[in-house]
């Protein structure tokens, strides 16, 4: 898919970060990482740095912590943005993501009459498919994606994903239907046609009655009604696949890596990005979360001022001050490893605050930092 | 309470909760700390990553068992590592599907199977723990439960399962499974937080639907990553920049204005985490195993020397299971 233009044009001026380009000039950031990161945070204050910036931007957060929620006034769950005022020249829209509501909304959309839509949202395979499989999130919020950027609402649709160790799941996401809905056991389950397939239809049969004694009979019937139930409906689903597939790999797309400097936090992201890699896929930028102020002083000079002042009411101090310049060196260590696997990304450093984000000043403050010019 | 009555109380501990709250090495230093009181203790991993062995400052050789700490006589631990989908496919291969097991794969219905039956693969990692429980494969089990929102999934799978499964072995194997985890003296889930507001938020919402829905008894709340308090801190407080200029005249400018932002940030935190703190225990009548925050960049075995010790001394402080 070509990019149409930006519908009001913003242009990147001197002074702005790397990251500001993205947020001046991308249709679709999508914001990735493990959990406990601040990823919703920070692609909450990504929406609203392009939102100064003069475009009209919406995020799509999924399950934010409840101060952010309150802040962005997505407490209702309907599933569409709320349009949130604030000085800003822009228009700014926040939703949370109702994953089985936006799954109803797609096979309603699909469905070739009245009684497939009831028989699917009767069937308990659908419930489970539209609720507990891996990746329906994923698959989810790719979808409200593509809604949100076809709409000609938005310049700016930010995307938070869910927390997951699998890279990959936003982009597998969207085929995850068609992988089931392509396998070939379901092909031989469902077929009614008589025949050159009677034999394998026996054999099928054969699995089947056996994994009902396994699993439970009225499981393989539900699997076995909903796959039937679905028959027409599989086309729309896959080009709507491709569709959203075609728009993330697209040069309107950013993906922003947001990570922290925590030991254990930092595996995971390096786990993330070597996924990443493997399946050619590269992160614009990556937004480290939480670091500790960087003092002057280094680790030697810090260890040297302790010793002078152990005698001195700033020992205390002194030791403060030494764990500082260990950990924060630690941080920037973290970091260095994190952009030795994305040497091409924007890197972006936000402080470690002292509380939780709840209101969209300190959002926005965030996001001044996301759009500064840090060089 | 002494160590040793306190490993000996439940076979297996499932050390839970969200991502990134140090989970791994929560896990990891309660199984060293086990392993001192005399016992043979067993990690299992379940997310299909190999994180424990170096923490023991060993090379992880792969998902079967291996030792990682063993003081010969007098406690041992052993790690292995369980994955969700390898569970489903010994399960399946183990109930008459051996021959077509590989195919099934290929064919997509593995894949129709977990749809069909939520929290499968889940009751399945607990099924095989609850074999080693069994089979007393060590004194005692230290389970590394999935991150984030899986914590919750990974205790609720044999609940789903039973709702969804309404005949058939599967069912048996989740109500048995169910019956392990409502036992106390078989085991025990151990929440894991970081004294911060949103993570604390979590836990306690994670606690009552754990407790409430799926009926496992709980052990104390670790808290991790503590910072430690420093004597004197406050003193620097009350000095101003010229006060500090006259009495210790060998500074800079610049080492004392370093010196007053680590120390003014020490003490946010430090006041912020005192905070958080008395939230959780107000929240919260559990006891609390505290793990103090490292200043090293990785975990290595003298890092999880000093962890476990500070379980140990914690525990020692708890009087019992729950608070008042």
């Amino acid at each position: 898919m070509t990019g149409t233009p930006p519908l009001s044009a913003v242009t990147s001026s001197a002074g702005s970060s790397r990251y500001g380009d993205l947020v001046a000039q991308k249709r679709v950031i999508v914001a990735c990482g493990t959990g406990g990161v601040g990823k919703t945070t920070m692609a909450a204050a990504t929406a609203v740095a392009a939102a100064h910036g003069g475009r009209r931007a919406v995020v799509v957060t999924i399950d934010p912590a409840k101060r952010l929620a309150d802040a962005l006034r997505i407490a209702e769950l309907d599933n569409t943005p709320t349009v949130i005022d604030g000085a800003w020249p822009g228009t700014l829209g926040a939703m949370m993501l109702d994953s089985k509501a936006t799954f109803d909304d797609v096979v309603s959309r699909h469905a070739t009459s009245k009684d497939q839509v009831e028989r699917i949202f009767g069937n308990r395979f659908y419930v489970n498919v539209s609720t507990e499989l891996p990746g329906t999130q994923d698959y989810m919020a790719a979808e409200k994606l593509n809604e949100l950027h076809f709409s000609g609402e938005w310049d700016l649709v930010v995307v938070d994903t869910p927390p997951t160790r699998d890279a990959l799941a936003f982009f597998e996401a969207p085929k995850l239907l068609g992988r089931l809905l392509d396998n070939t056991v379901y092909k031989l389950l469902i077929s009614p046609r008589p025949g050159v397939l009677r034999t394998v239809n026996r054999a099928a049969g054969s699995v089947v009655r056996r994994l009902s004694r396994v699993v439970g009979a009225e499981v393989v019937d539900d699997a076995i009604e909903f796959f039937q139930t679905f028959q027409g409906m599989e086309e729309g689903f896959k080009s709507r696949a491709d569709e959203t597939l075609a728009l993330l790999s697209s040069a309107d797309t950013a993906f922003v890596l947001v990570a922290s400097p925590r030991s254990d936090t930092i595996a995971e992201a390096l786990y993330f990005l070597n996924k990443l890699a493997d399946a050619d896929l590269s992160v614009h930028a990556v937004v480290v979360n939480r670091m500790l102020a960087a003092l002057s002083i280094s680790a030697d000079e810090a260890a040297e001022l302790q010793s002078k002042l152990s005698a001195s009411p700033l020992a205390g101090a002194a030791q403060a001050l030494v764990d500082h310049v260990l950990a924060s060196a630690g941080d920037e260590d973290r970091v260095s490893q994190i952009m030795a696997h994305v040497p091409d990304a924007a890197l972006m450093r936000v402080p470690l605050l002292s509380s939780d984000v709840h209101d969209i000043s300190t959002l926005s403050g965030i996001a001044e930092l996301l759009v500064r010019d840090s060089l | 309470m002494d160590p040793g009555q306190f490993f000996a109380s439940s076979r297996i501990l499932i050390v839970a909760g969200k991502g990134g709250v140090g989970k791994t090495a929560a896990s990891a230093c309660l199984a060293l700390a086990a392993a001192r009181t005399g016992r043979t203790v067993m990690v299992v991993e379940v997310a299909g990553r190999l994180d424990s062995a170096p923490m023991f400052g060993v090379d992880p050789q792969g998902y079967d068992e291996q030792t990682v700490y063993d003081d010969p006589g007098r406690g041992q631990v052993r790690c292995r590592s369980i994955t969700p989908d390898a569970a489903l496919v010994d399960w399946l291969s183990n109930h008459g599907f051996a021959r077509i097991v590989r195919r099934m794969s290929k064919s997509g219905l593995l894949e129709i199977v977990a749809t069909a039956t939520p929290g499968i693969k889940e009751l399945l990692v607990l099924g095989q723990i609850k074999h080693l429980e069994q089979s007393r494969a060590a004194d005692l089990i230290v389970v590394d439960a999935p991150a984030a929102g899986h914590a919750l999934n990974f205790l609720r799978a044999p609940l789903a399962v039973r709702n969804t499964a309404r005949t058939g072995v599967l069912r048996r194997q989740a109500i048995e499974v169910l019956e392990m985890l409502r036992d106390s003296e078989r085991c025990r889930a151990l929440l894991v937080t970081i004294a911060e507001e949103t993570p604390i938020k979590e836990l306690v919402e994670t606690v009552f639907a754990v407790e409430d829905e799926v009926g496992v008894a709980l052990g104390p709340v670790v808290v991790n990553g503590l910072l430690p308090s420093i004597e004197g801190l406050d003193a620097s407080s009350e000095l101003d920049v010229s006060g500090i200029g006259a009495s210790e005249s060998a500074l800079s400018v610049d080492e004392i204005s370093d010196l007053l932002t680590a120390a003014g940030f020490r003490r946010d935190r430090l006041s912020l985490q005192h905070e958080q703190l008395a939230s959780l225990a107000q929240q919260l009548p559990l006891a609390q195993i505290r793990l103090p925050h490292l200043f090293t960049t990785s975990i290595g075995l003298a890092e999880l020397k000093a962890l476990a010790t500070a379980a140990s001394a914690s525990i020692e402080a708890t009087e019992r299971w729950a608070g008042s």
